[in-house]
């Protein structure tokens, strides 16, 4: 029986504690500093928001990890000692292990803007930024404005927070339209107007220089780099993206780049330590996949495959096709596959794009341009079947035969208007006319 | 742990008018209620309803009209209402007082009893009833007129919020259609056709309508030539044919959510109160025990009292006592060896349960058989059984405590702790039918929105967070787990019966190899 520890309580660390009990009588020790129960963090805006409660984001009762003989412990790990297999709590305590999984997720990005660590001034990642955010923004009295700065996934879900208790909303976008490095213009484009729709202020192209201090030390205004202006506000969002959280493992002798460096095994460089989940970086990228992967679903991945490793089948990370999704607002986002950007994808890259006139509703199929293979596709307001898709890319189908199937893989509920017929028509127009 | 619960946000000026508006129509029926003699009734009685339903009208339109259309769950557990605040806490108490009174105090509504004319409330409804029926009011037209505008009013409101779900319009609009002409207009209308036909809705089958098959009832059908004699076969038919059918089809959805009248109030005046109910293990255990114990109890109840009246005029009953308690018997038995020879694997530990529930209808027959000589059953008047029955559960829980605690259980505590109907029906959903919830692969981010709105309590997370499909017997089918979530992974379907129950460990997207092994043991 070895005696398995992980630190960190997320998706990543949980998932592989559950498989591990699944296959195997190891003892199961689950360390953080963070909450004493996993809870979803893709929920935290719900309970700010008032839909739930914290409670509610517990994917477990609280018996389960009882039964399930999984021990919880809340502690901040400040040491790993590799050599005598030792953890070093900040209080000092010492936990051994045979086995380490190193789960530690990420924190938001910093980029060293003047007034960053202003009171006011916050990320919005951990449950305690959740608290911080209750204290900082309560109603529209306590926080005249926000400023968001950073526009990609969390950011726009803090725009929605404040909103929702009608606080004046401005959002601060570096790149000329709302995440345009990930998606296609014309996507970009519709959420862009969707933003200006539920009364956000939507500044493109548009930097932080600096966020002032009022005497007390709280932020009263940021300065933007472009035009100068000053705009006062008691919050500023802080959500230019996460980085690993691993700045606990300096001095551990734990091979670190940006993130924990581990191989296709999800191996550090240290026997017995292995590192899963948004602070593992994968020493060459799988696939077209980035080399560090800040999403749920690689988490729960990473944490199903390490699972059967350490208990003993050994096997590597391999992920299926790339598949997420979001909510930008109202507006539903699903991909399955690949579909790049203009700024990002390659020549032999080609899209079919089609947009609703009037609803909020497009999606756009990548294909190769000579081969005419389906690549991947994006729908926005259209819920598509995740089973189909991976089906057609491990079967290479081509991008006719995906828009002549499309309908077979609409999700949407019941006696929604459906759109794969005016898809279909849009596609052999622009075929036609190419 | 736990996080400060703030302070809703104040409401605007035109919902402050929808609220005086509203509130306006009920005080004319408060007013009604203190015997104020109001001069020109059916006036006071339309102006009454009329801005009950402007005010509910009015305040929903700001509330969604002036927003972008979406999920709209803001401040649901800030509000004090809808968050089992003092605000809740006065509804629940009013709404159960209320209840009270109108099962057990009727008198105190108006109500003239022997002869005498009504007064209060009920007199103010008479002119509605002449006007419908040709009689005058009773209790229980004065509850129907109000629980039908209740639904009616929070229909529109609920379409409202979901105008961007075609599915629960839709069945909004049928929920509301049929409590307006068959729970309400229908039934009155046929008094004045043929006023020796009792009360009957006809959605309302038994075991739900617990007096379905009381004797005055069965009597006033076969009396009242043929209208009265396809009544009571409809009756029949509907819970031994129709339902089982549609509920094979499309699960007991087409009931719970689209038609049935205690549902319907749920999903329209019930919707603020749906994210209540509990999603503890516990919650569910407790459900499972209470529903099939009020099925029981409901089957042995209606047997007896079938049985106590048949045999004595074989003219009128073609059935004799016997017969009938073996034909029961024959019954349950069948659909017992049935269900444990094809689904068996399926049940797993609830078997048990099973067994245990039929095994006690089993012996209540036996016992029928032997005590029941005249009117008695298990020592206790087969009479005595309906009355407790009618007490316990048909007033007090499906009354006080169902739709009284709204504000405290959550909408739909008596269609998942109590109905009968919904236990026959979520049985067949179980075992015989195509509906299932599907999950979209492994999509879920486990957020919790979805066992947050389940009204039923339902921990639909705890499926979709392993790529399972969801096959409960208690799902009713409303669809709100699948409109909130916001990943696009939950989708109502009627499918094939194969794989529709499908638990998995590695969901799509991982390695194809670990997912076979995983998932193929
Ligand atoms: C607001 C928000 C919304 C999101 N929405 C989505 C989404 O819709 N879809 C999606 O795919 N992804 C989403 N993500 C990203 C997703 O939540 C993360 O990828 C995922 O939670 C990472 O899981 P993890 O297990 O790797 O780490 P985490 O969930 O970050 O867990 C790590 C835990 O370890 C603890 N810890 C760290 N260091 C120590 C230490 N030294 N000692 C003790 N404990 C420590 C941390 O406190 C934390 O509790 C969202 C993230 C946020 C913040
Ligand atoms: S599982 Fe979904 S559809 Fe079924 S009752 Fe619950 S919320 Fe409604
Ligand atoms: S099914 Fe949807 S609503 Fe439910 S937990 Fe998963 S993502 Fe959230």
């Amino acid at each position: 029986m070895k005696n398995i520890v992980i630190i960190g309580n997320g998706i990543a660390g949980v998932t592989a504690a559950r498989h591990i009990r699944k296959l195997s009588d190891n003892k199961i020790t689950i360390i953080s500093a963070e909450t004493d129960h996993f809870f979803s963090r893709t929920a935290l805006m719900y309970v700010y928001m008032g839909h739930m409660k914290y409670e509610h984001t517990k994917p477990y009762e609280d018996y389960f990890w009882k039964k399930n003989r999984i021990d919880l412990k809340r502690a901040y790990i400040k040491q790993v000692l590799t050599d005598d297999k030792t953890l070093v709590t900040s209080e000092g305590e010492k936990i051994a292990y045979d086995s380490l999984i190193i789960a530690t997720g990420s924190k938001p990005n910093k980029f060293g803007w003047p007034g960053q660590d202003l009171k006011g001034v916050q990320g919005l990642y951990s449950y305690q930024d959740l608290e911080k955010l209750e204290a900082n923004a309560p109603d529209k009295e306590t926080c005249n404005r926000a400023v968001i700065v950073g526009g990609g996934l969390i950011g726009i879900e803090m725009a929605e927070m404040l909103r929702s208790r009608n606080i004046p909303v401005t959002f601060l976008v570096r790149e000329d339209s709302f995440w345009n490095g990930v998606l296609p213009a014309g996507e970009s484009g519709l959420i862009n107007k969707h933003i200006l729709d539920h009364h956000i202020d939507l500044r493109l192209g548009t930097n932080l220089k600096e966020i002032i201090s009022d005497e007390n030390g709280r932020a009263k205004a940021v300065v933007i780099t472009e035009t100068g202006e000053e705009l006062p506000c008691n919050v500023v969002g802080l959500t230019a993206g996460v980085s690993p959280n691993i700045d606990f493992l300096k001095e551990s002798g734990i091979e670190l780049g940006r993130g924990v460096k581990v191989n296709r095994f999800l191996e550090t460089n240290i026997k017995d330590v292995y590192a899963i989940g948004d602070c593992a970086e994968q020493h060459e990228p799988i696939g077209m996949r980035r080399p560090i992967e800040a999403v749920w679903y690689t988490g729960r991945m990473m944490g199903e495959t390490l699972a059967q490793t350490i208990c003993g089948n050994k096997i590597e990370y391999k992920p299926g096709h790339w598949f997420n999704s979001a909510k930008f607002l109202d507006i539903e986002y699903q991909t399955y596959g690949w579909v790049f950007s203009e700024r990002s994808k390659s020549e032999q890259e080609a899209h079919f794009h089609w947009m609703h006139p009037d609803e909020d509703k497009c999606i756009t199929v990548a294909y190769d341009k000579d081969s005419k293979l389906f690549l991947g596709i994006n729908t926005f307001g259209i819920r598509m079947r995740h089973e189909n898709f991976d089906k057609w890319l491990t079967e290479k189908r081509d991008v006719d035969y995906v828009i002549k199937h499309l309908p077979e893989a609409n999700f949407d509920p019941e006696f929604y208007k459906q759109f794969e017929n005016q898809i279909l028509a849009a596609y052999n127009n622009q075929l036609q006319t190419a | 742990m736990s996080l400060a619960k703030p302070n809703a946000q104040d409401i605007s000026t035109k919902k402050k008018v929808a609220l005086g508006i509203g509130f306006t129509g009920l005080f004319i029926l408060v007013l009604a209620l203190a015997n104020v003699e109001l001069p020109y009734k059916g006036l006071f009685l339309t102006l009454s309803l009329g801005l009950i339903i402007g005010g509910v009208v009015i305040y929903s339109r700001d509330e969604y009209l002036t927003k972008l259309e979406g999920i709209k769950n803001d401040e649901a557990w800030f509000k004090s209402i809808s968050s089992r605040g003092t605000w809740g806490w006065v509804l629940g108490v009013v709404l159960t007082l209320f209840y009270i009174v109108l099962y057990f105090f009727a008198e105190l509504l108006g109500l003239g009893t022997d002869g005498a004319s009504n007064t209060g409330l009920i007199a103010l409804f008479d002119p509605l009833s002449q006007l419908l029926s040709g009689r005058n009011a009773s209790q229980w037209f004065v509850y129907g007129t109000l629980y039908t505008v209740a639904i009616v009013a929070f229909g529109y409101k609920f379409m409202l919020k979901y105008r961007h779900n075609r599915y629960q319009q839709l069945r909004t609009a049928s929920v509301m259609f049929f409590q307006m002409a068959f729970a309400f207009l229908i039934p009155e209308f046929m008094y004045r056709l043929n006023s020796d036909v009792p009360y009957n809705d006809i959605k309302n089958m038994w075991p739900l309508n617990y007096y379905a098959f009381d004797q005055w009832r069965v009597d006033q059908f076969i009396n009242s030539g043929t209208i009265g004699m396809a009544f009571l076969i409809f009756g029949i038919l509907s819970i031994f044919v129709i339902s089982p059918f549609l509920t094979y089809k499309y699960g007991k959805r087409w009931y719970c959510s689209w038609v049935c009248g205690c549902g319907g109030l749920a999903e329209t005046a019930g919707d603020p109160f749906r994210h209540l109910s509990s999603k503890k293990m516990s919650a569910w255990k407790l459900e499972r025990w209470l529903i099939h114990t009020v099925l029981v109890f409901s089957v042995v109840m209606t047997t007896a009292v079938i049985y106590t009246y048949l045999g004595y005029d074989a003219e009128k009953y073609w059935f004799n006592k016997d017969n009938f308690l073996l034909f029961v018997g024959g019954f349950l038995t069948l659909v017992f060896v049935v269900i444990m020879v094809f689904k068996r694997h399926e049940l797993g530990k609830d078997a048990r349960y099973g067994a245990i529930g039929y095994a006690l209808v089993i012996v209540s027959l036996i016992a029928m058989h032997y005590t029941g000589t005249t009117n008695e059953v298990f020592y206790l008047p087969a009479g005595g059984m309906r009355s407790a029955y009618g007490f316990y559960i048909g007033s007090i829980f499906s009354g006080v405590i169902g739709t009284g605690f709204y504000p405290i259980l959550g909408n739909r505590a008596w269609c998942r702790f109590g109905c009968p109907m919904a236990a026959v029906l979520g049985f067949q959903q179980r075992m015989f039918s195509k509906f299932r919830i599907t999950t979209n692969g492994g999509q879920c981010i486990s957020c919790g929105n979805c066992s947050n709105s389940c009204e039923m309590g339902i921990d639909v997370r705890a499926y979709a967070q392993k790529g399972e499909n969801i096959v409960r017997s208690s799902c009713v089918g409303c669809g709100v787990c699948s409109a909130v979530c916001p990943r696009g992974v939950l989708k109502l379907e009627n499918g094939s019966l194969d794989g529709r129950i499908n638990p998995t460990d590695v969901l799509l997207g991982n390695d194809v190899d670990l997912m076979e092994l995983m998932n193929n043991k």
